[in-house]
Parts: C-alpha cells; sequence; structure tokens
C-alpha cells in the first residue's frame, strides 16, 4: 500500500480529535502567562510575592522532576539531592569566587543546574540498575548519604554550621520579585523542555518505558541512555531551583538542603495535578506550593500544611484519583465521544471511552522486576 | 532455505527441562506452523529464538549468524519481531503512538525530533491502515479490545519492516471476523516476502495457513512437514491430538 492509499482515507475513517481548537489553547496559555508575569506588580505585599518566589521555585523543580518521574514511571523520592547540590553550588561559587550579591547571583543558575546534571549521570547509571520500588528506596538513601557528606566534609560545607550567601545589593523595597521573575523564567524553560520531551521520540520513549520496559527496549528503544539522559536533565532544573532558593534564604544548611519533605512535596504536587502530564504538576506546584508557604508563614513552625496535605491528598485520591488534569482530560474526551456518538458520520469510535490509568497503581505495576 | 535454524537447544527451568536438545529449521518465505501440547515447549523456543531467554546448550541461527547470545533489541534490529501470547502492548499510550515505538530512530538528532516525524510516520499510519485501526488511532492502547490489541502488536511489529515475524498464538481469544482479517494479512505480508512462523492451538487456522507445520512434543521435535502430512501422522495424532482429531479441530 502506498502513502497515497493513507492520504486518501474515506472520512468515516478518521480518527476522533479531543484537542481544543487552537486559539482556546494559545488564548489560555497567553493568560495563565500574563497572570503570572503581572502577579507581583498586581500583589506587592512582602508576604505574598515571598509565597510566589516559593511557588515558582516549586513549579521549576517539579516540571523538571516531571520530565523523568512523570515520563518514565520511575519515582524518585531522592531529587532533593540536587536541590542541595545546587544550593551548595550557588553557596560555594559565590564565596570561592566572591561574586557580588547582586545580579550575578543568577548567572550562576545554569552553572549550579550543569553541576547537578554532571553529579546526576554517574548516580543514575548506578540506580537505573533497579526498578519499582527498590529504585525509590534507593533515591532516597542516596540523598541521605549526601546529607551526611555535607554535615561532615566541613571544610567544603561548614558543616552543621552551614554556609553563609551574601545579602542582595538591590533595594529591599522589591526584594523578592527579582527571585520571582528569574524563578519564572527558568519554570518556563523547564516547561518548554517538558513540552519538547513529551512531543519528541525521545519522550516517546520514555513512555514506553513507563508501560514496558523490557518490550519497549525489545522494540529498539535505548533504555538505558533514555532513563540516564531524562535523569540528568531532571537533575538540572532541579538544581537551578536550589541556586534561586539559597541566595533567597540566604543561608544553606545539610538538613534543610537534602530535605526528604522536599520531595515529598514534589511527589504530592505531581500525583496532584496529574503525573506524567505537561501542565499537570505545575498547577500541582502553583495550588500546593502557594498553600504551604501560606500556611508556614500564618502559622509559623505548627506544620499546618502537613495536615492541608493530608486532607488535600485524600481529597484526591477519592474524587481524582488519575490527578486533577488527567481527570479533567478524561471526562472531556468521554463528552466528546457522547457528543459524536450523537452525531452521525464523525468517525469516533464506539465504547473508546479512554481510560487513562490511575497514576498510583502505574507506578506500583511497572513491568520488569527489582 | 531455512532462515532460522535451532541446533540441539536445551533448556532448564529448576527441574523441568522445557527443550531436550531440540533441533529445527524454519523455512525462509514460508509461513510455518508450530504446533505441540501444552507445556511442550513452543513459548520457550520462541523465547530463545528472539533473545529473552538464554539456553543451556545449543545454538540459534539466523541465516547463518549465530544469535544464541544475542538480546531482544539485537535480535529486532536483524529483522525478527515477535508477538506474544498475552499482548504486550503499551497501554497508556495511543494506537498512533504504540506503532510508533518500534520505528524509533537511533542517532541523537534522530531522537530530537518530534514523534510523528519522518518516513516511520508514513509507515506508521501505514501499519495502522493495514490492520484497520486507523480510526482508533488515537485512542489509548488499553481500551482496545483483545482481538484489537493483537492486531495493533502486529501493526507495530510490521512498522520496523521485519524480515521475519513470530507470532505466538496470534488466534488466542480472537473472534472470528479479527481472525479472518488476520489472516489476510498475514497472506498479503507473506506474498511480499516475509517468513512467518506461527505458534497457535487453532487447527483450522493452522491448516489453512501454513505451508509447513513443525510438531514439538516433550520439548523436542516431533515431525514436520505439511499440514495434510502432519494431519494424517500417527505419532502427532498420538502425542498431540489425541485419539480423534477431528475431536482436537473441534
Amino acid at each position: 500500500m502506498s502513502a497515497t492509499d493513507v492520504s486518501n482515507r474515506t472520512a468515516t475513517d478518521s480518527p476522533a480529535s479531543y484537542d481544543l481548537p487552537r486559539t482556546v489553547r494559545f488564548g489560555s496559555l497567553l493568560l495563565v502567562v500574563a497572570a503570572l508575569v503581572v502577579f507581583p506588580l498586581v500583589f506587592t505585599n512582602p508576604t505574598i510575592t515571598s509565597v510566589g518566589v516559593f511557588a515558582m521555585i516549586y513549579l521549576l523543580a517539579v516540571s523538571g522532576w516531571n520530565i523523568f518521574s512523570g515520563y518514565s514511571g520511575y519515582i524518585a523520592l531522592g531529587h532533593a539531592l540536587f536541590f542541595g547540590i545546587g544550593q551548595y553550588s550557588s553557596a560555594m561559587l559565590t564565596s570561592r569566587f566572591k561574586i557580588p550579591a547582586g545580579w550575578d547571583l543568577f548567572a550562576l543558575l545554569p552553572v549550579a543546574g550543569a553541576i547537578a546534571g554532571l553529579a546526576a549521570v554517574p548516580i543514575g547509571w548506578m540506580l537505573l540498575r533497579v526498578r519499582k520500588h527498590t529504585f525509590i528506596v534507593l533515591t532516597i538513601a542516596v540523598m541521605f548519604i549526601f546529607q551526611l557528606l555535607a554535615f561532615n566534609l566541613r571544610s567544603w560545607t561548614g558543616g552543621s554550621q552551614g554556609m553563609q550567601l551574601p545579602f542582595p545589593t538591590w533595594s529591599g523595597a522589591y526584594f523578592n520579585e527579582p527571585f520571582y521573575y528569574i524563578g519564572l523564567l527558568a519554570a518556563a524553560i523547564a516547561l518548554v523542555t517538558s513540552w519538547w520531551v513529551r512531543r519528541s521520540k525521545f519522550g516517546l520513549g520514555l513512555l514506553a518505558i513507563r508501560d514496558d520496559e523490557d518490550r519497549a527496549r525489545s522494540l529498539g528503544v535505548r533504555t538505558t541512555r533514555t532513563k540516564l539522559v531524562a535523569f540528568a536533565i531532571s537533575a538540572v532544573f532541579v538544581g537551578a531551583a536550589g541556586a534561586i532558593y539559597a541566595p533567597f534564604i540566604g543561608s544553606v544548611f545539610p538538613q534543610f538542603a537534602f530535605d526528604p519533605s522536599f520531595d515529598l512535596a514534589l511527589a504530592v504536587m505531581a500525583f496532584t495535578g496529574g503525573l506524567g502530564t505537561l501542565i499537570g504538576p505545575a498547577l500541582g506546584a502553583l495550588v500546593i506550593g502557594s498553600l504551604q508557604q501560606y500556611f508556614l508563614l500564618q502559622f509559623g513552625g505548627a506544620n499546618v500544611f502537613l495536615i492541608v496535605y493530608g486532607l488535600l491528598f485524600v481529597l484526591i485520591l477519592r474524587l481524582l484519583p488519575q490527578g486533577i488534569v488527567p481527570s479533567i482530560a478524561a471526562r472531556w474526551r468521554q463528552w466528546v465521544t457522547y457528543r459524536a456518538r450523537n452525531t452521525p458520520s464523525t468517525g469516533v469510535p464506539p465504547d473508546s471511552a479512554p481510560d487513562v490509568g490511575r497514576p498510583f497503581d502505574v507506578v506500583l505495576n511497572q513491568g520488569g522486576s527489582a | 532455505m531455512s532462515v532460522l535454524t535451532v541446533e540441539e537447544v536445551r533448556k532448564s527451568y529448576g527441574g523441568v527441562q522445557a527443550l531436550r536438545g531440540c533441533t529445527m529449521a524454519f523455512a525462509e518465505g514460508a509461513v510455518n506452523g508450530l504446533i505441540g501440547p501444552n507445556g511442550s515447549g513452543k513459548t520457550t523456543l520462541f523465547n530463545v529464538m528472539t533473545g529473552y531467554e538464554r539456553p543451556d546448550a545449543g545454538r540459534v541461527l539466523l541465516r547463518g549468524r549465530d544469535m544464541t547470545q544475542a538480546t531482544p533489541d539485537a535480535v529486532f534490529a536483524a529483522g525478527v519481531g515477535r508477538t506474544f501470547q498475552l499482548t504486550r502492548i503499551f497501554p497508556r499510550l495511543t494506537v498512533l503512538e504504540n506503532v510508533h515505538v518500534a520505528a524509533q530512530r537511533r542517532g541523537l538528532l534522530g531522537q530530537l525530533r518530534r514523534w510523528t516525524s519522518g518516513a516511520e510516520h508514513e509507515r506508521a499510519l501505514e501499519a495502522l491502515d493495514f490492520v484497520g485501526l486507523t480510526r482508533l488511532s488515537r485512542e489509548p492502547a488499553g481500551s482496545l479490545s483483545y482481538g484489537q490489541q493483537k492486531l495493533l502488536e502486529f501493526a507495530f511489529i510490521m512498522v520496523a519492516s521485519p524480515s521475519v515475524m513470530l507470532l505466538d498464538e496470534p488466534a488466542g481469544g480472537v473472534n472470528p471476523t479479527l481472525l479472518r482479517h488476520l489472516a489476510g494479512r498475514i497472506k498479503a505480508l507473506n506474498a511480499q516476502g516475509v517468513t512467518f512462523v506461527i505458534v497457535e492451538h487453532d487447527m483450522e487456522f493452522v491448516m489453512g495457513i501454513c505451508d509447513q507445520v513443525s510438531v514439538m512434543h516433550n520439548g523436542a521435535a516431533l515431525m514436520e512437514g505439511s499440514p495434510e502430512k502432519v494431519r494424517s501422522d500417527p505419532a502427532v495424532l498420538d502425542a498431540y491430538l489425541g485419539t480423534d482429531v477431528s475431536a482436537a479441530e473441534a
């Protein structure tokens, strides 16, 4: 059969289209970008802009994390390791090279990201030999090893005394805004990268690994290389997030740089929004990241946000087990199918209501063995 | 001339000997059937031939080239595609994405391109058209019926243009209409030069489509020959079909 035959298919052979009109998609994107850009100009209260900075840091980190864990199905609960490497890189480079605490601080972002990405290569090479629960446990273990190193390599890290970063030189009247906009720019780059990965042949290989790694390998997908590259890309963005966080906070301590609750936060945000989707984790980061900081600022160290986390997680599990974005997408597809059934000659197949799967099941039921 | 040959292949799992010095050859350009009772070692032989299992002893040859230690991806790259008894598709990917997985580019630059780009996209669309799944191309593969999943697996092997296709129980769980469709597709591809090796319990399907049939029993080759010869051989009737061939066919 020739390509011409393919293009000559009849209308009833055409696949169903579930895409929103291009103008709606483009318009929504513009609206969201505009809202994020003007946010600190509208809400000038430093408490609110500080919440915005944290939201951007989480948006950047979770979008990077999703490129590996969301697309490949390998749930990494040790990416705080790269967050910490990003923070220490920023602190060490600032102090050793006497970098002035102006805008130069942000020039360190790509450097810190690159250091985290390079560190991810040997770490990923070791960790990615195992799968499922074993992989999850090992990622946590390696993160704690780095925390111990940070405590004990005192001449490099300052040990439990931590490291101080210089106070930014710009006016305190708009202290938060530069961090916010740099975070937004970096997060936008992470999201564009994630979008590109999702539509590339490389990304398709990652998604195939998520569904059945052995089968993907048998069909010619270079699974080890694909996973390792995605792991390193995700580390770059999480490391860059650390390099924004450190100068914003002004200090780096081992227990906060390599913090397991950061990993839980990333996972909860991604699961809530929709693991493995482009905008799901971003949505989760904006909602949960903001809520977390708001509750922390309102109630101090009482960890009220942990209770809210738990409640939110239970609610999502009960009501939207696939996460917010996939659940809405599934409803949308059901509606399109329903509408098509009642409109003759659209070519939409019967009984095609999609089941996009429950991410929580998918995580624990990846193919292959540990 | 034989395309795939196994020589004295042995494979054990603990105390169970799945293959006991199995020697077999499958003819190039033919539709070869591989039958035998449950537990006779057919699927194990498929696993050994496609690199999913390493034999304890013996050799696997693809057109004379030793493939005994080859991995599944190397066997696939050498032009041998394989489907499974229980379909192994990618359920959360769309039907079209499934077909594209087997058409992955190897070079770094190729990996950076959009997954629907390149000549392989046309091949993927053609493969879907060939098995009649075009209108379902944007559906998640997991939402297809079992028979459709069999066709999809067939399509995503096909897109890599293999010279040999190994089908493990393609008729299992497939309704008669789809089965006729599948048989037609196999014949069409065979006419283009693709060699088939088919493991199947559906005797009507095997006898109707195969040029040559090999019979396995207790992990070794029992006999091979034309469908008519196999159908009437007393040893086959005794080992595989029991005492009454018509009862087995029913």
